[in-house]
């Protein structure tokens, strides 16, 4: 416990310098702004800000801090397209549509958008105090995992990621090794070896996960509108004056409470992420109501659980990214990219040795929590006025912006194609029905995946039973095995009930 | 059938990519597993997926117009026309070019779009230049000295 004040004392000092709270409350209204834009979502909000923030010079504490209040503000933004337009905006905020827009066209839109506030505020604080206690025990017990746990986390996050991400294992399958063939491409570390570039020079230090983010993330987006062609505009609910329910506030705290608990154990699993979060938070509370007919017509408990849900699992994601270097969601791995650029390697040595990043970060959390419940419940009407930002105008922005940022980088035409060929790749596979997170992990842990496996090679001289010879790692291989294999089973009824939802509303 | 198909391209990139590290030498000095190993395991997992996709493929999507086809394909000229032409015709002009194009491509409204193109190409150009201190040629080279 004085371990912990002392940790919260070092973390604060950084986060209150002026220039570090300056930057919070920057990423918190630029996160806002970018969750509420229709089709903008924290990875790809973060993803196109990445090149951007290297460009301003900041130092790793500052760029992690500014990065990941823009992530908590873009997972409190997306609620507000979700409820005023009906589309989410993002897949975590998809769950918060199914009560929060009915709530909307009855004219309780002001509510459903305070009480959604305040339950992301609830969500997003508990899990920030649960990473505060959790981590720094991870990181003790990271310190046990050897080459061989390495590798079979790795393979935990990949199979968890393709088991419940993914409608079709074979397909999130295809995206993992799609990443990982990707991340091969380059001089091999250990030998010196150049491996699959084809003789071309741009390829020798491999592909830029940054272009590959970008590319997948920010331009694939472009080309899914062009082919919509604004058929997604849909006409929004008008918002009138803003009151606090308070009694509804009152009446959901304890949903508030079941939804962030389930929500941070969900973000903290590696490879679930805050889809599932939102959505484990909706159906428990459901279940559980005596008057289930009330969801999706505009409960305030089905606009509460979600949010809660979802700003919990953020938080979660957040655990594993740290301690471990295993990112939990689409969003983390982006920020994972961001911290592998900036040279911090996460894991167990990070807080021993980076303590300043570590805590500077939580505390700007902290921080960026309270900011965000003041812009998004008094000012929320403000960013409910993005909405109205035409997808002609925002999305050509969006591309100029990745062009600039990527460019920014390295000044080079190829990373310019290479970028525009992983934007055609994203629309294919995103049509496909491929998910393309998996590709984004594939490619940044790719490296490390092979590495930790030549290694536990190394140290048995080739005998693969290593692989097996703890039981952290046994443990690991097992839940690898569980998780890829469960949602075969679950999945029948999963999908039942989320057909059964849409057809409800 | 899209399922099917893409299936195919998947086995025959694994293959592929097989092949390719079994073409790598190894140095004799290389650890037990070696260069080869890791990439041969990726090909393979990818093989079985890509089998598994052709077996028992999913409802196809719905795939766009032939029209919208076309768009789509025109707009990936425009981004690559836009990444040749951002040094030697500068920022402004190119952005305003191409963001007035792809705005076109979302929503056909000509006058709309030119005003999209310069408004993001002027507004962008102030907030990398200035804000952000990126160093962008605003002009070609040449051209205003």
């Amino acid at each position: 416990m004085l371990e912990l004040m002392a940790n919260l004392e070092l973390g604060f000092s950084v986060a209150l310098s002026p220039s570090t709270l300056m930057l919070a409350m920057i990423g918190c209204v630029l996160g806002t702004i970018i969750g509420a834009l229709p089709g903008l979502g924290p990875s790809n909000g973060v993803a196109i800000l990445i090149p951007l923030s290297f460009s301003l010079g900041l130092d790793a504490t500052a760029a992690l801090v500014l990065m990941t209040a823009v992530y908590y503000g873009a997972m409190y933004g997306g609620r507000i397209s979700s409820i005023l337009l009906n589309i989410p905006g993002d897949e975590p905020a998809m769950m918060t549509t199914l009560d929060g827009y009915p709530m909307a066209k009855q004219g309780r839109a002001g509510d459903a958008l305070v009480l959604s506030g305040v339950a992301s505020f609830v969500g997003a604080l508990l899990s920030t105090l649960g990473l505060m206690l959790l981590a720094p025990i991870l990181a003790k017990i990271a310190f046990l995992f050897g080459p061989a746990e390495y590798f079979a986390l790795y393979l935990l996050a990949f199979c968890t990621l393709g088991g419940i991400g993914s409608n079709n294992q074979a397909k999130a399958v295809v995206a993992v090794c799609l990443g990982l063939g990707i991340a091969m491409v380059g001089v091999d570390s250990s030998t010196g070896l150049t491996r699959f570039t084809g003789g071309n020079l741009h390829l020798f230090d491999g592909i830029d996960f940054l272009v590959a983010i970008v590319g997948l993330f920010a331009v694939s987006e472009v080309f899914i509108f062009i082919e919509s062609h604004g058929r997604d505009s849909s006409i929004g609910v008008k918002l009138e004056k803003i009151t606090i329910p308070i009694k509804q506030i009152v009446d959901t705290r304890w949903t508030m409470l079941r939804s962030s608990a389930i929500g941070f154990v969900a973000g903290v699993l590696p490879g679930a992420g805050a889809s599932l979060g939102s959505f484990l938070a909706y159906m428990a509370e459901k279940s559980i109501a005596k008057d289930k007919t009330s969801f999706g017509t505009g409960e305030p408990r089905g606009v509460a659980a979600p949010e809660a849900g979802n700003n919990a699992a953020a938080g979660g994601a957040l655990v594993p990214m740290l301690t471990l270097g295993v990112p939990g969601s689409g969003t983390t791995a982006v920020l994972l990219a961001l911290l592998m650029t900036l040279n911090i390697t996460p894991g167990p040595l990070l807080f021993t040795e980076r303590p300043e990043v570590v805590w500077g970060l939580i505390a700007s959390l902290l921080i960026a929590n309270v900011v965000l419940l003041i812009l998004n419940v008094p000012l929320v009407k403000i960013f409910s006025r993005v909405l109205q930002v035409p997808a002609a105008i925002l999305l050509p922005g969006v591309t100029m912006i990745s062009f600039v940022g990527i460019y920014s980088l390295s000044g080079s035409y190829f990373d310019l194609l290479l970028m525009i060929g992983f934007g055609a790749l994203g629309y294919f596979l995103r049509k496909m029905s491929i998910p393309t997170v998996p590709v984004i992990l594939g490619i940044l842990l790719g490296g490390n995946m092979e590495v930790s496996l030549r290694r536990a090679m190394i140290l048995s001289d080739g005998d693969w039973s290593y692989l097996f010879s703890s039981t952290i790692a046994i443990c690991l291989w097992l839940a690898a095995f569980a998780g890829f294999i469960a949602p075969l089973f679950l999945r029948r009824f999963l999908s039942v009930s989320i057909a059964q939802e849409k057809q409800d509303k | 059938m899209s399922d099917r198909l893409t299936g195919l391209i998947i086995i025959v990139v694994a293959l592929a990519f097989f092949a390719g590290a079994t073409q790598l030498e190894a140095p004799f000095f290389a650890d037990p597993l070696g260069p080869k190993a890791f990439p041969m395991m990726i090909a393979s997992v990818a093989l079985i997926a890509g089998m598994v996709m052709v077996i028992r493929p999913d409802e196809p999507p719905q795939w766009p117009a032939l029209a919208t086809i076309a768009r789509l394909g025109l707009a990936t000229v425009i981004l690559v026309f836009y990444a040749y032409s951002l040094k030697p015709f500068g920022f402004l002009l190119s952005t305003a070019v191409a963001a007035a194009s792809l705005s076109y491509q979302i929503n056909p409204h000509a006058i709309r779009s030119i005003l999209t193109g310069i408004g993001l190409s002027v507004g962008l150009f102030f907030i990398f230049k200035f804000a952000l201190g990126l160093s962008l040629f605003a002009f070609p080279r040449g051209f205003l000295g």
